[in-house]
């Protein structure tokens, strides 16, 4: 955190000064571990296991949270007894069908029948598999029938059994022979959290790209969830789980989203099911009970604030201008549909995929052949280079005559030259101003899209007379689009300030509305973005608020504006006991307040401020009134946090550690490898080393990491052309420990060459004590890191760490493993041209690499083809690009 | 010294303090002017602004608490120095230096985060520090590093704004001033780089800038303190570990952190730069370390070169003398 | 750098000298503490030695004068003006900014060696070279005269200057040899301008010339060995490298100063050899003190043992 979030770690400091004990994990001694009260090496790629130890320490011990466990959690539900764990089945939960998961034998008992599941296999009737069934978050399962409970939590199928049973065998041998870590350490680790969690303390987890970018990554930070909950620490200050972004308002891409299968607000972008009304698209994601029992509210909002008069409830508010989705539209996708001919052009916007994308040589291939590719950034970047000075060029592969894409290259105006918010990790819109008028041709993306909007616009409504019928139906929801924007200055910006304030939506007055309560799902409201609901409430613009700290009260909510609701902390329903006192004075945040009869406190409570804590919802109860006046996870379906989670996940409902896709060490947890979930794409330029015990797997030897420094940012984009960044960081290096330079005679300061199957790179040798050999498995087991900011362009240039990588992800939000790997290292600079490509075929033939390599399953009978384009299972991929 | 007293005469004010007894209580930590030897050009002083000329009125003496228990190693610093003071880039180099690759402070950098890796044993708690690792076993066996914790030290390096300043003392030109602010800066248009400063500096931070001659260093962002502004690094600081203020007040905030630390079992723990009786009279930049100043790349204990510069003036005026005898002997006697 | 792998020891070619305390010391990367003087070679050494050539050279002109010594006080005025205005030259060739050389005596700074010394050779390289156009255009010669008279009230001073000039800096292995180097200055320069007298003048007029040189060099001898006695631990810098070798062949050249003054009596050759080696040893004695001083500069060892050890006494 103090590498990458240097300005945030300011307040771990402050924390620290306070008292607070810092506990850092992670593969390498980064400057995090140097402010650490205790620093916990482990293996890269292990930290299930890891968690598992902490998990069943707690419950073991009996150390969990039992008032917050009992009321707030989903400890006491039963599931259905067709659920069989990973325990029983030797590393597979039930439902497996040899490519993914059927999710229904992970629900809960009595729940099964419930009507939301029914909607479920309406679902799975339209499109055939449940595994299409994408359920972007646990909001979405909805269901009417209570689950069966046994408050007791003794039941051998609740939760809270299962929970135990299923981590049962990870004890602190297990965590010392998986992780590396030693059983003192692990003690002092899982004592100091049992010690600062329950009434009076809280403990947080904060988290970055190194949890999240693995085969099995969403199970990572399941499982700390599982931690955290057990501990009490969700809902109250002081705890939490904190992701932390890998840039700039990474959080308010996903709210707004940059994804392809999601609408502003989470709302998830219709399938193409023939047909599909709005009527049926609220029925089968709308929930029953909780906020995502008014989605309707929010859709018809927004469409009114996309299509505006247009949108009327006869048309069904130009539902049927939303784009559909037809299967899979991810990065990784897109990018192989480019190799395959299948996309023709490409926007690349504020990012750099031909040096920061997983397996950087196939994201070249696929810019190379576009027939045109649009790249908007602040320097000449090496994605609107790569067909002049790639590595494929230096290389001999091709040639810039060989390359048919037209690059066109738009120079972008920098944050400090545009006004607008960046929305943080914590939710917080804080709004810029800009400082500086951009230079020469730079503009903000705003302008681009707003005067690119306008132009296609301007062109469509010509060429009307021309356009078929047919034609002209297509062209209708970009006509019909609201694009009317207030523009100032000489180059016609548009206002960030307009924008923002058709974000918050507006009442049938046009007055900016004040919360997402208001919204109406009647047309009379219109909002860009339900969750901003209230950023402009008053029309103010509350993202631009900057009171002083001292002259607020601690929970500072006049800086800025968080969603939703100006809510600083979520769900804190939480901090007070199920009666509505809070569980400590010394933690006290909501409560509430039996004169008054409202809840209150130092944040705006996250429940409806008039529901009593006893209060029991009417049989016939929908959307927030369904919940009872002790749920506090009141956009969960059924109120509760979970520690196992019946639906969501599309590799189990719960955590259990597998190896990384390529990992030099078998898993000794049980027989599964690997994720068998995970989703691979077997082609020539993406080709899966051995693991583990297979045969080939000693060639990879050590495991790197990939990651990064303060002094550059992600892909280096935005720092290797900055002079006064560039000189702090000079040059590609990778880190390693003295005792593993003497094993491959590797010089500091030296060079050295990294080799995967997917490339060679060189880096000078940073030979360090900061990185130290590990016992895994019973043997030493060298770890290398890798730093992924460089390229061929800039001040500072080098390899880039992305050629390395493979392409397999995690199943259910597709991302990449780039923080976990296996590899060999030697002395000496990488060969060029041919001899690379033979270095490389020789490794893959030592290792006895195939197009099969690296799967689970036997070879299927007619195998893919060679340039098979079909991944391993099929589904929606979002997300991969750089670190998010 | 306190800016708010009413201007007048030193010598009434003192006729007046004599008389109210004021006197111990405003001026009692330490010795008003000068020191035990006679001199002006060492020991405590109170007031180098006012040494220097400035009235009464003078702003308080201004510096910097480096508290390197805090800092990351983000070197915003140095950036933010960089990017205020105008000051290019000064080389692309992979220094093997852990992750320091600015190596020192100089003419164009004037901010330095420095970067220490060492391995501490674990029942003696010595510290062994690492420096440049070579290839070849490690120095010490398996068991020993297992054994072993890793500490990383890191540093934001200034320059000092010495009471007593060597480079200002030694300065042919007058280039080199005593600021309002009790600070040290040069006046870039008077400098005619001599070079003088550079080896005067007892912890080589000012430099000769390769290209345009002048000497350069820290001014304290001098034009930032007229407008009421904090100087550019303790602006990009996120962590406080760079503290800025008025020095009696920073020396104060160090103590009690010393304290704290010190509680909490950090014994290294040391403060560097704040006794107005060391070698230099006291640093306006100085420093919490938690090892040996030299660990850092800072002088144990530094003293102002002209401290001795009395003396200097005695032996050379007596060699000068024994010259001109010597030479004088040599004519006498006949023409041989 | 500590342990395994001791700092700077290797360029010094003081790794057989190494001790325990240089094996523990400790250091950043081995990295100087303080920054090596900036100024140039050969013009810093060169102003050292034309200075306090001129200086000694101004002094035997005068004492050549009062004593009747007509050409050897001919030598002298030329060895004076050439020296001083070669050493002004040297100065302001070596600052960063020589455009700006007047602002050497912008103000007058007594803590300031620099600016105490730029006070002395100013006037005096004015005067001196008046001194020279007066006599050799045999113009107005009492004003020449005069102005060869001031100068040579000021001229002790050139000899020795220089040495706080070195000696006032963090430098140690200048300023811990304060106490010595002005007089290894003042006797070299004796030496320096006597070797100049002893060949350029005449035989008959040089007696004064040949003693200086054999004297400046004996005393330049001893106050070298007594500086490098007297030392201690950085007396290192002065024995060893570049520094050490320059100083050998100083002291060598210095003896066969001493020994060709004896003879120069006799012979041009051996007046002409007593003065090339005063000359040479006179200039690699300022060359060997400011490599020395560089090499000083450039081992934290330097810097951070002795200003340990003041700190233990103190405690």
């Amino acid at each position: 955190m103090a590498e990458a979030h240097p300005v945030g770690f300011q307040w771990v400091m402050e924390a620290k000064r306070r008292g607070a004990k810092i506990i850092h994990v992670d593969p390498r001694f980064t400057r995090t571990s140097a402010m650490a009260d205790t620093f916990v090496p482990l293996r890269a790629g292990s930290d299930i296991a890891f968690l598992g130890g902490l998990i069943n320490h707690v419950l073991r011990g009996g150390h969990y949270f039992h008032e917050y466990v009992a009321a707030y959690t989903n400890a006491a539900t039963i599931v259905d007894e067709s659920f069989a764990d990973t325990e029983d089945l030797d590393g597979v939960f039930s439902g497996f069908t040899g490519s993914g998961y059927d999710e229904t034998s992970w629900y809960y008992q009595g729940a099964r029948v419930n009507p939301a599941a029914g909607e479920r296999d309406q679902w799975h009737d339209v499109f055939g598999s449940p595994e299409h069934d994408r359920a972007t978050s646990e909001e979405e399962s909805a269901r009417r029938a209570e689950p069966e409970t046994d408050p007791s939590l003794t039941h051998p199928r609740c939760v809270f059994q299962i929970l135990k049973r299923h981590f049962a065998r990870y004890t602190p041998e297990l965590v010392e022979q998986l992780c590396g870590i030693d059983q003192e350490r692990f003690h002092e680790v899982a004592e100091a959290l049992v010690a600062n969690s329950g009434r009076e303390r809280t403990t947080a987890f904060a988290y970055a790209v190194g949890w999240t970018h693995h085969t099995v990554g969403v199970q990572y930070i399941r499982a700390a969830s599982i931690l955290q909950l057990l501990l009490g620490n969700i809902g109250r200050p002081g705890g939490g789980i904190l992701a932390l972004r890998g840039h700039a308002s990474i959080q308010g891409s996903t709210d707004i989203p940059t994804l392809f299968d999601l609408l502003p607000g989470y709302i998830p972008m219709p399938r193409a099911h023939p047909n599909l009304s709005l009527d049926e698209f609220v029925a089968t994601n709308a929930a029953d009970k909780g906020y995502w029992g008014n989605i309707r509210d929010y859709v018809v909002s927004l469409l009114k604030a996309w299509w505006g008069e247009y949108a009327t409830a006869e048309n069904d508010f130009r539902f049927d201008h939303l784009p559909r989705l037809t299967g899979d539209h991810g990065t990784f996708q897109t990018v192989i549909d480019q190799i395959e001919g299948r996309v023709r052009g490409y926007f690349v916007v504020g990012e750099n995929p031909a040096v920061g994308t997983a397996n950087a040589h196939q994201q070249r291939m696929g810019l190379a052949n576009l027939d045109w590719l649009v790249v908007r950034d602040l320097n000449m970047i090496e994605t609107a280079t790569f067909w002049r000075n790639g590595p494929e060029i230096e290389n001999g592969e091709t040639s810039p005559s060989e390359i048919g894409t037209e690059v066109f290259f738009l120079p972008a105006a920098a944050h400090t030259e545009k006004d607008g918010t960046f929305t943080n990790t914590q939710r917080m819109l804080q709004w810029h101003h800009k400082a500086v008028e951009p230079l020469d041709d730079q503009r903000s993306d705003l302008w681009f899209f707003y005067h690119l909007g306008l132009r296609i616009k301007s062109k469509l409504a010509a060429r009307r007379f021309e356009r078929d019928a047919r034609q002209r139906e297509r062209d209708r929801p970009v006509l019909e689009l609201t694009w009317d924007y207030p523009t100032e200055g000489d180059l016609a910006e548009p206002s960030a300030d307009a924008v923002l304030r058709e974000i918050n939506g507006t009442d049938a007055e046009g007055r900016a509305l004040s919360s997402y309560t208001r919204l109406r799902s009647d047309g009379s409201t219109r909002a860009g973005c339900w969750i901003y609901c209230g950023v402009y409430a008053g029309e103010i613009n509350r993202a631009a608020r900057r009171e002083p700290g001292e002259q607020q009260s601690w929970v500072a909510p006049e800086w800025g504006w968080s969603w939703p609701a100006n809510r600083r902390i979520l769900y804190n329903r939480a901090a007070a006991d199920p009666a509505g006192a809070p569980w400590s004075e010394r933690k006290a945040y909501v409560w509430w307040d039996a004169e008054q009869r409202r809840w209150t406190g130092h944040d705006v409570p996250d429940v409806d401020v008039a529901k009593p804590p006893d209060y029991e919802p009417a049989a016939d109860a929908h959307g927030p009134d369904a919940l009872r006046g002790t749920d506090p996870f009141i956009m969960q379906g059924d109120g509760l946090g979970w520690l196992y989670a019946p639906a969501g996940l599309h590799d189990g409902p719960l955590p259990t550690h597998y190896e990384p896709q390529e990992s030099p060490l078998r898993n000794t947890l049980h027989a599964t490898q690997r994720n068998p979930a995970r989703r691979l794409y077997h082609r020539p330029e993406n080709r899966y080393q051995p693991s583990g015990a297979e045969p080939g797997a000693e060639v990879f030897p050590y495991v790197f990491t990939t990651f990064r420094l303060t002094e550059h940012h992600t892909a280096g984009g935005m720092s290797r052309w900055l002079p006064h960044l560039a000189e702090l960081a000079p040059a590609m290096f990778v880190e390693l420990s003295p005792e593993l330079a003497v094993e491959r005679g590797l010089r500091h300061l030296g060079w050295a060459t990294v080799i995967t199957a997917r490339g060679a790179i060189e880096g000078r040798v940073l030979v360090t004590p900061r990185i130290r050999p590990l016992r895994s498995n019973g043997r030493t087991l060298h770890q290398i890191g890798i730093p992924w900011h460089w390229g061929p362009n800039g001040l500072t240039t080098g390899d880039a760490a992305n050629e390395l990588l493979n392409v397999a992800l995690d199943p259910t939000v597709h991302i990449m493993e780039t923080k976990a790997g296996a590899c060999d290292i030697r002395p000496g600079r990488r060969p060029r041209g041919v001899e690379l490509h033979r270095l490389i075929a020789t490794y893959r033939a030592r290792a006895g690499i195939t197009e099969h390599t690296g799967g689970d399953a036997p070879p299927p009978d007619n195998g893919l083809p060679e340039n098979g384009t079909r991944p391993s299972g099929t589904d929606t991929v979002d997300g991969g690009e750089d670190e998010s | 010294m306190s800016p708010d007293r009413p201007s007048e005469h030193p010598l009434f004010e003192l006729e007046r303090s004599m008389r109210t007894g004021e006197h111990a209580r405003e001026t009692a930590p330490e010795p008003a002017v000068g020191s035990s030897n006679g001199n002006r050009l060492s020991g405590p002083l109170a007031d180098p602004s006012a040494e220097a000329g400035y009235s009464e009125q003078h702003p308080d003496r201004m510096g910097f608490f480096t508290d390197t228990s805090v800092c990351i190693g983000c070197k915003a610093c140095e950036v933010a120095c960089k990017e205020w003071n105008l000051l290019e880039e000064d080389g692309l180099e992979l220094t093997g230096m852990s992750y320091d690759n600015t190596t020192d402070l100089g003419a164009t950098t004037w901010r330095h985060v420095a970067f220490v890796e060492q391995r501490i044993d674990l029942s003696t708690r010595a510290r062994v520090d690492i420096g440049m690792p070579g290839m070849g076993p490690p120095e010490t066996a398996t068991e020993e590093v297992a054994g072993s914790e890793v500490r990383w030290l890191m540093s934001s390096d200034v320059c000092k704004h010495c009471t007593h300043a060597a480079c200002l003392d030694v300065c042919p030109t007058g280039a080199l001033i005593r600021s309002e602010y009790g600070t040290v800066v040069v006046q870039d248009d008077v400098c005619n780089g001599c070079g003088y400063c550079v080896p005067a500096c007892p912890y080589g931070v000012i430099d000769i800038h390769p290209e345009n001659g002048g000497a350069f260093k820290c001014t304290l962002c001098q034009d930032r303190l007229g407008s009421g502004m904090t100087p550019a690094c303790a602006t990009a600081c996120p962590t406080e570990s760079i503290q800025y203020g008025p020095l009696d007040q920073l020396r104060e905030r160090a103590e009690q952190r010393l304290e704290q630390l010190h509680e909490q079992g950090i014994t290294e723990a040391r403060l560097y730069g704040q006794d107005p009786t060391d070698g230099v009279g006291g640093d306006g930049a100085f420093f919490l370390l938690l090892d040996e100043p030299e660990v850092y790349g800072l002088p144990p204990d530094p003293v102002v070169t002209t401290r001795d510069l009395p003396a200097m003036a005695c032996y050379a005026l007596a060699a000068a003398a024994t010259a001109a005898v010597t030479i004088a002997s040599c004519f006498l006697g006949g023409r041989r | 750098m500590t342990g395994n792998e001791p700092a700077g020891a290797t360029g010094a070619g003081a790794a057989e000298e190494a001790d325990g305390e240089r094996a523990t010391f400790r250091s950043y990367y081995g990295r100087p503490i303080i920054k090596e003087p900036t100024w140039k070679v050969p013009d810093v050494p060169a102003y050292l030695y034309l200075g306090g050539m001129a200086g000694a050279s101004s002094v035997m002109g005068a004492l050549a004068q009062l004593r009747g010594y007509s050409r050897l006080r001919r030598v002298g005025l030329l060895c004076v003006a050439g020296g001083s205005g070669a050493s002004v030259l040297a100065l302001i060739h070596d600052l960063g900014r020589p455009l700006r050389f007047l602002n050497m005596l912008r103000v007058f700074k007594p803590t300031s060696p620099l600016s105490v010394g730029s006070w002395i050779l100013a006037p005096f390289s004015a005067l001196s070279g008046a001194a020279a156009v007066f006599e050799f255009t045999e113009v107005a010669r009492p004003l020449g005269n005069a102005a060869a008279w001031c100068a040579a009230l000021l001229a002790p001073a050139m000899t020795t200057y220089t040495a706080v000039l070195l000696a006032d800096t963090a430098v140690p292995g200048w300023h811990e040899t304060r106490r010595e180097l002005p007089f290894v200055f003042a006797f070299s320069s004796v030496s320096a301008a006597g070797s100049l007298g002893t060949m350029l003048a005449p035989r008959a007029e040089a007696g004064p010339a040949r003693r200086m040189a054999l004297v400046g060099s004996l005393g330049e001898l001893v106050a070298s060995r007594v500086l490098e006695h007297r030392a201690g631990r950085i007396a290192e810098v002065y024995r060893s490298g570049r520094a050490g070798s320059t100083l050998r062949a100083a002291r060598i050249m210095a003896t066969g100063c001493a020994v060709g003054a004896v003879f120069a009596r006799r012979g041009t050759s051996a007046a002409i050899l007593a003065g090339l080696c005063g000359t040479a040893a006179s200039i690699a004695t300022r060359y060997g003190v400011f490599e020395a001083g560089r090499e000083s500069a450039r081992d934290p060892y330097y810097t951070v043992v002795p200003q340990r050890e003041a700190r233990q006494v103190e405690e």
